[in-house]
């Protein structure tokens, strides 16, 4: 009798807890990494969180894919600072991650052991260089669309993080456009090249923004916490309407013959997506798939003995340090 | 033997004049290397001058649990701010 | 001393940094930690920014109206004069650590005296770049005693890795024949003179580390001439795929 009446009494304690931070949320406070927070807000945070840093080292690899054949100096050394950035990216975001509690080890277990999730678009080949092009102006553009909301959402390193990351992430989008245009004001070759490349990421790019609404599952938490400010197709028309017009200033084709501007609603129209390929990538039956994995996986194991050697040789270093003073 | 590089605070100074702001925090084996990885993780656009590295371990951090009590009571000390005295409209230079 | 003497004496420099530049660019996303990927980037940043001020200079020398990137991407193998050991693989991070630091303290005594150079473009660049170097030496010089002095097994690797690319260290002091002429001419180095202080510091820095300074009877040499190791072709076929395969195209 006395327990259940203990436990009806921790209940209610942990149910007001969760209405104090759930209106503390809605009153546009953060939360910081010691408050106290429902056990279901901090799995959704370190699931979201681990995926989105997943997201930026495994991107590292198609991009990185390019470096030794940019074709410029200069373009060389923009898509090397990129990709460092993407690396930079990824730290900041598995640090965000790891004041909730999880290590930055434990998350890449997950991310090599498959359990971990990140984005599908990285899972498709990279095959000229005009695809430097398009993931610049188009991956980053959707990820821009994703991450600018992000800056003021509801848990506070994460927020942190990604104030660092968009104010960083603003020359990527120009860096592929870039080169977009100037294979558009080139040859015959190389506009063919740019179209080819728009082609192929073109629908990747719009499957990116994440699977409908009425297939989402977590949206509507995910508003309450203001890790979305927006739905997924919501994000996706945003995209679509922001994105035409600049293929149009390239003269490139976007390749949906149903896409076509509605003048009732004020956006484009746009043709179905093959979600079955989404789902074939998502569930690891991508081109690139098992590549990616296992060059993440390769880096880390054959670095073990380097990580090793620095942590021996630091210790190391206190030792003798504590030899002086004893001396 | 799989052992993890400690978390480091990285604190950055923007430039001279202003204080040493909390930027992030990375992994560093001892505290040459996170001076090192500071660096070039955290100033690669010109964002600093000067930067303090700590090992996370060793700050100690307020409660929020102890929030009341550490910070409640200065809320109603309404006598510390200037504006808490009144004085007439055409005084100047206070 | 003809203006082709100084390009080439420039190719012997800026194409080190080049070389070694795309061969750091491979490990982008590789590496044993976000941390040292990030690293390890700036110095390749850091190395093809120098490379890029050094060829748009040759641009400025040549009677072709060169651009950096016709000197950078269309030459033949045999035109490339930097130093074997900066074309050699990424075999694993000790051999990745033990170029780098063979490599950066002789770049540093290089850009030291070359701050001195009589031309006032490379005395520029070379003021500029010495910072930069500075950072890289200390970055892989710190590497090198920790995987000299971590774990039994970076102790073997590291030493490995120094046994192996100890050959080609005697090559950065080698001199061909325009060096010669444009050092006579005060606008170069004197390579010869920088020998005695490397091999010191390198030395003392290995004792330190606890690697055993190896003794070769013979040294490599054939870059400073244009003959490289079999690994240069590979590099090149990477590094000008797109320039060979469309040609005459802006990118």
């Amino acid at each position: 009798m006395k327990n259940k009446e203990n436990m009806n009494e921790n209940e209610k304690q942990t149910k007001n807890l969760e209405e104090i931070f759930e209106a503390k949320i809605a009153r546009d406070e953060k939360i910081e990494p010691k408050d106290w927070m429902p056990e279901k807000y901090r799995k959704t945070h370190i699931r979201q969180i681990s995926q989105h840093a997943h997201s930026e080292i495994v991107g590292m690899l198609p991009e990185g894919n390019w470096i030794t054949r940019a074709p410029s100096l200069r373009r060389k050394v923009a898509l090397l600072a990129k990709v460092q950035d993407e690396a930079g990216h990824g730290l900041y975001l598995y640090s965000a991650c790891e004041t909730l509690g999880i290590s930055r080890e434990e998350l890449y277990d997950q991310l090599h052991s498959g359990k971990a999730k990140y984005s599908s678009i990285f899972n498709y080949p990279t095959l000229t260089w005009a695809d430097m092009g398009a993931i610049g102006w188009l991956v980053d553009g959707a990820a821009i669309i994703n991450q600018v909301p992000l800056c003021n959402t509801s848990f506070g390193p994460y927020a942190r993080a990604m104030v660092r990351v968009c104010k960083e992430e603003s020359f990527h989008q120009r860096q592929g456009y870039e080169i977009m245009m100037t294979l558009c004001n080139g040859t015959q070759e190389q506009k063919e090249m740019a179209q080819d490349a728009l082609n192929r990421w073109w629908w990747p790019s719009l499957m990116m923004l994440g699977p409908t609404d009425d297939e989402s599952i977590h949206t509507e938490q995910s508003m309450k916490w203001k890790l979305k400010r927006k739905t997924n197709d919501e994000l996706r028309q945003q995209f679509i309407d922001q994105t035409v017009p600049q293929a149009d200033i390239l003269g490139l084709t976007i390749p949906d013959p149903d896409l076509k501007y509605n003048n009732d609603t004020g956006h484009y129209d746009f043709g179905k997506i093959d979600w079955d390929e989404f789902w074939q990538v998502v569930k690891g039956h991508g081109m690139c798939n098992k590549e990616r994995i296992s060059a993440r996986k390769n880096a880390w194991d054959n670095g073990e003995w380097v990580r090793d050697a620095a942590v021996a040789y630091a210790e190391k270093q206190v030792e003798k340090d504590e030899v002086k003073k004893a001396v | 033997m799989n052992k993890n590089w400690p978390l480091w605070e990285i604190f950055v100074r923007s430039k001279n004049g202003l204080e040493h702001r909390h930027f992030g925090s990375l992994r560093a084996a001892d505290a040459e290397m996170a001076m090192n990885n500071a660096r070039d993780v955290y100033t690669r656009r010109s964002e600093g001058v000067s930067i303090w590295v700590v090992e996370s371990k060793n700050i100690t951090a307020s409660n929020p649990e102890h929030n009341g009590e550490l910070f409640e009571p200065a809320a109603d000390k309404a006598y510390r701010h200037p504006t808490f005295y009144d004085l007439p409209d055409d005084i100047e230079h206070m | 001393m003809t203006n082709e003497n100084l390009i080439q004496y420039i190719y012997s420099i800026a194409d080190n940094s080049l070389i070694l530049g795309q061969r750091l660019g491979e490990l982008c996303g590789h590496g044993p930690t976000l941390e040292t990927d990030i690293a390890l980037t700036n110095i390749a940043l850091d190395l093809l920014g120098q490379t890029r001020s050094y060829y748009q200079y040759v641009g400025e020398l040549s009677k072709e109206d060169l651009t950096e990137d016709d000197v950078a991407f269309l030459r033949n193998e045999r035109e490339y004069k930097n130093v074997l050991i900066v074309e050699q693989p990424n075999t694993d991070f000790a051999y990745v650590i033990a170029r780098q630091y063979f490599f950066d303290v002789y770049h540093f005594l290089l850009l030291e005296k070359l701050m001195e150079s009589k031309n006032v473009n490379l005395q520029a660049i070379a003021k500029k770049s010495m910072k930069e170097v500075a950072y890289h030496k200390r970055f892989s010089g710190d590497w090198l005693k920790r995987l000299g002095d971590g774990t039994e097994e970076s102790h073997q690797k590291m030493q490995q890795a120094v046994n192996d690319l100890w050959v080609y260290t005697d090559e950065l002091f080698h001199m061909n024949e325009d060096d010669k002429v444009v050092a006579k001419a005060g606008f170069g180095v004197d390579n010869t003179e920088l020998k005695e202080t490397y091999y010191n510091e390198v030395e003392a820095l290995l004792k330190k580390a606890t690697i055993e300074i190896p003794s070769t009877p013979y040294f490599q040499k054939g870059g400073k001439k244009g003959i490289h190791t079999e690994h240069m072709g590979y590099i090149l076929a990477d590094m000008q795929y797109m320039q060979r395969t469309f040609p005459d195209m802006k990118w």
